[in-house]
């Protein structure tokens, strides 16, 4: 774990007690049963892994291979070896602030000595007794040494983020517990090595390590291919967009407002993630609805009306197919069901309208008033949240409109730019806007409802 | 044309019908080892050291309950395999040496990869056979390469230069495994896929090589460390291929997502009415196939797949759908303009440039200069067949549309393209 660039006002005599602290350790050691060779190899090791790419990287930290041979020196040589490995990040290749290189290496060396003593104590022969190939024995002083390496490593970060501010206590512990996984894997895959080391040197590391590159080179492709398909996703919905001036940006809006009442009632990372993406799609199936139809002056017919009641399953049937969470599904399906009964394609009331939609649907309306239209300018944030209020209840869940308002005074609303229509004969724009609770679509027939 | 009674017609074929030479080759060869191995186990009565025979199968049982499905549609189970090629490789369990026949090795790991796809076929998964047979005769290979070694060279506990010799061994007999097993595979996938086994060998070295790396390392650590530390060092020492395992499924989740996405959006253009239902399923269909047909490699392929899936989004941006959204009767600016609106659409993405390329040049004819990519003549030619046939199952019909397209070749089409075309129109009938 390492900390941030920056310049640390107040906390530059912790950075010097750490450092002094390290110099004095490994100045006053002994190196009596030093292995310069043991210790070449695992230096190295740590260079060759810290300078490339981590795998597990957070704003503030970020955590390398590195690690791994840490605590292989840990368990290999004894402390103050252990504590000459974690000095090595002095000379890491990478671009980092002097102050930032001395202090990391300083903190590295002082866990490793921690973290070797701790292993020696631990150890049910004497300091100076062989290595003895078997997991058991060896199992109790490594778990020992790699808590207590994570502890201090964790401790001395931490220290320095809190000192200089550049983190809060609450913003710590959060990611104290995303880290504190990835640091105790790393940290025994330094056991694995140490177990191999003595039988086959060099082969050990590499064999160890091998898997976890190509590991590291998988996450790499998944995150970009995340990316990209996030990309293309946002591309396509915005070409569906294109027909219509006044709902441009609409569905990117919407997956944005859905996401923040998710977040709000706490939802779990993989259906935040699922709700992102049924939020960029709900409109999909407007396509399908005949351009005439919501380009229509005046109160629509009951079969034009049908068409446009039927864009959700039609927005189904288009992304049936990928491989989502069916909550997402059902999310699109039922986005325009109203909590009253009286919405569509089914009708569903109350709990029956799946959560999803529920979500989408109030992040759905309060863009669409908050957006211009062909029959009326934008109405401002303000206007829109007493509009929500008003259908609280009857068009819409009252707990997520809650969620909602609650988000909308932590995270400032973007709401869409002036609209300004181009003049040409291509332009299309809509007269008919079904997502718009205070206008609701006029049928023949029918008083407004 | 596929119909869908010729499909009919080919499910209900015995399935021993569909397999190619090579898979027959290969499925012949993993079932007689494996009698090969059950005879010889019978006729000794015994397991030699039943305990690290017990617990390697056990690992490679989890490796196949585990296994998983890679871009491409290529099955893995790296455990399985890591735990295989460990056994095989194995020196001593803690010190003590073991002695057990290659033929042992065969025995053990198909005994523990039937076991691992039982729960498979009680939830109704059907293996593929063909993926499990390499990988049993990947074990093979090792076990009948390495087990005569163990004897003659490392009898005594090991010193550290007789442990780089062995591992040197171990490794080069892994890759001696390995790369024999992409030729296996690239010669499948160019009978699958109808591509010429270079192609399809090189497609299948770059899917595979880094899980092969990691495979084979763990293999060797495994051994290694079973042999120095005994049985319970295989738990810990399967942990870095865990999280290879792990990344890997992720990524394979990911892509498939991806393909997913494209594929159903290229839809839009269906229900906005833009064009005839199925047109971009099936020209990505098409154009695949005669991409294949052309050599190319499969990334090629995967970008050729997304440019004719999206290849008609342009017509998004059009005020009014064009008749019948047959781009091929539409004037030759109109095409432009929307080849051009859809390069625009799919650079939105920031990622596809290339893609983007291809679905722009797609309007250009064969005689245009700047010569036009190959991806984009196949999606022009693709496009036109498809647009004058249609999903009709006349074959006249078809034959007629594929003599027209032949008479404008040279300046519309490339004519090189078009009979990739012919191939894979008269492919689909005799084989359908």
């Amino acid at each position: 774990m390492r900390e941030r660039p920056g310049l640390p006002p107040v906390a530059w005599s912790y950075v010097a007690a750490v450092v002094a602290g390290a110099v004095f350790v490994l100045a006053t050691a002994s190196y009596e049963g030093f292995k310069p060779q043991t210790f070449v190899v695992l230096a190295a090791l740590f260079l060759i892994c810290d300078s490339t790419p981590a795998l597990l990287n957070l704003e503030r930290a970020r955590v390398s291979l590195s690690f791994s041979a840490c605590l292989a020196s840990v368990v290999l040589l004894d402390p103050e070896g252990a504590a000459l490995v974690g000095a090595c990040a002095l000379a890491a290749f990478q671009r980092v602030a002097l102050v930032k290189r001395v202090y990391n290496a300083a903190q590295f060396a002082l866990c490793g000595y921690i973290a070797g003593t701790v292993h020696e104590l631990l150890r049910p022969v004497g300091p100076h007794a062989r290595w003895r190939p078997a997991v058991d024995l060896e199992l109790l002083p490594f778990a020992g040494a790699l808590f207590a390496y994570v502890a201090c490593n964790l401790m001395m970060v931490g220290g320095i983020l809190l000192l200089s501010r550049q983190a809060t206590v609450r913003a710590l512990i959060d990611e104290i517990r995303l880290l504190t996984p990835g640091l105790l894997g790393y940290g025994s895959f330094g056991l694995l090595i140490a177990g191999v080391y003595q039988a086959v040197g060099l082969f050990a590391p590499v064999l160890v390590l091998l898997p976890l590159f190509v590991a590291r080179w998988a996450f790499a492709q998944t995150r970009a291919q995340q990316r990209a398909h996030e990309a293309t996703l946002a591309a396509l919905c915005q070409a569906v967009e294109t027909k219509d001036y006044y709902t441009r940006g609409h569905s990117e809006r919407v997956s944005r407002g859905a996401v923040m009442i998710a977040e709000e009632i706490g939802m779990s990372p993989a259906r935040l993630e699922a709700i992102r993406f049924a939020g960029m799609l709900h409109d999909v199936g407007k396509l399908g609805v005949p351009t005439k139809v919501l380009q229509k002056d005046g109160p629509l017919s009951e079969a034009e009306f049908a068409a446009i009641q039927l864009h959700p399953m039609r927005g189904l049937e288009i992304i049936r197919e990928i491989g989502f969470l069916d909550e997402a599904l059902t999310g699109i399906m039922h986005h325009h069901e109203k909590l009253n009964g009286r919405g569509y394609p089914m009708g569903l009331a109350g709990e029956e309208i799946p959560e999803f939609a529920r979500i989408i649907g109030v992040a759905d309306a309060f863009d669409a008033m908050t957006s211009t239209r062909s029959y009326r300018p934008a109405r401002s944030v303000a206007e829109g949240v007493a509009e929500l209020r008003k259908c609280s209840g009857t068009d819409f869940d009252p707990q997520m409109v809650e969620a909602f308002l609650r988000a909308l005074e932590k995270t400032e609303w973007d709401p869409p730019r002036q609209v300004v229509v181009p003049e040409g004969e291509h332009v299309q724009t809509t007269r008919q806007d079904h997502d718009d609770p205070s206008t609701p679509i006029k049928v023949m027939g029918e008083g407004p409802w | 044309m596929v119909t869908g009674s010729r499909l009919q017609v080919a499910r209900e074929r015995p399935a021993w019908q569909h397999l190619d030479s090579a898979q027959l080759v290969l499925l012949g060869a993993a079932a007689a080892l494996t009698v090969a191995a059950a005879v010889s186990l019978a006729a000794a009565g015994t397991v030699d050291e039943p305990k690290p025979a017990i617990i390697f199968g056990a690992l490679i049982a989890l490796g196949e309950l585990f296994r998983m499905n890679m871009p491409g549609g290529r099955e893995v189970a790296p455990i399985s395999t890591a735990g295989a090629l460990g056994y095989g490789m194995l020196l001593s369990v803690g010190g003590e040496p073991v002695t057990y026949s290659a033929l042992q090795v065969v025995a053990v790991t198909a005994a523990g990869m039937f076991a691992g796809t039982l729960p498979h076929i009680a939830v109704g998964r059907l293996p593929q056979l063909d993926a499990m047979a390499r990988r049993l005769v990947v074990a093979a290979v090792v076990a009948f390469l390495f087990r005569p070694l163990t004897g003659v060279l490392f009898d005594e506990r090991l010193s550290l230069g007789e442990w780089w010799t062995a591992l040197g061994l171990m490794a080069l007999i892994s890759c001696t495994a390995g790369c024999s097993d992409m030729v296996v595979a690239g010669a499948i996938r160019a009978e699958a896929v109808r591509v010429r086994f270079g192609i399809a060998f090189l497609d299948e070295v770059r899917a595979g090589v880094l899980l092969c790396a990691a495979k084979t390392a763990t293999g060797m650590l495994i051994a290694v460390a079973t042999s120095v530390m005994g049985l319970a060092a295989l738990l810990l020492f399967t942990a870095p291929i865990l999280t290879t395992q792990f990344a890997f499924r992720r990524y394979a989740a990911v892509r498939i997502t991806y393909l997913q996405t494209v594929r159903a959006l290229s839809r839009v253009t269906e229900v906005g009415g833009y064009v005839e239902t199925g047109h971009s399923r099936r020209v990505s269909r098409l154009a695949v196939a005669m991409g294949r047909e052309l050599g190319m490699t499969e990334a090629q392929s995967l970008e050729l797949e997304y440019a004719a899936l999206m290849h008609d989004i342009g017509q998004l941006s059009l005020p009014d759908p064009i008749p019948g959204g047959a781009t091929v009767l539409a004037s030759p600016a109109e095409q432009r303009r929307i080849a051009e609106l859809g390069a625009n659409v799919i650079e939105q993405t920031g990622v596809l440039d290339r893609v983007a390329h291809i679905v722009r040049c797609q309007s250009a004819p064969y005689s245009a200069s700047p010569a036009p990519p190959l991806a984009s003549r196949i999606i022009r030619v693709a496009n036109a067949y498809d647009d004058l046939v249609g999903d009709s199952t006349d074959r006249d019909r078809a034959a007629a549309v594929l003599d027209r397209l032949r008479l404008d070749s040279a300046s519309e089409y490339d004519p090189t393209v078009v009979e990739s075309l012919g191939t894979v129109l008269e492919r689909r009938t005799y084989r359908w």
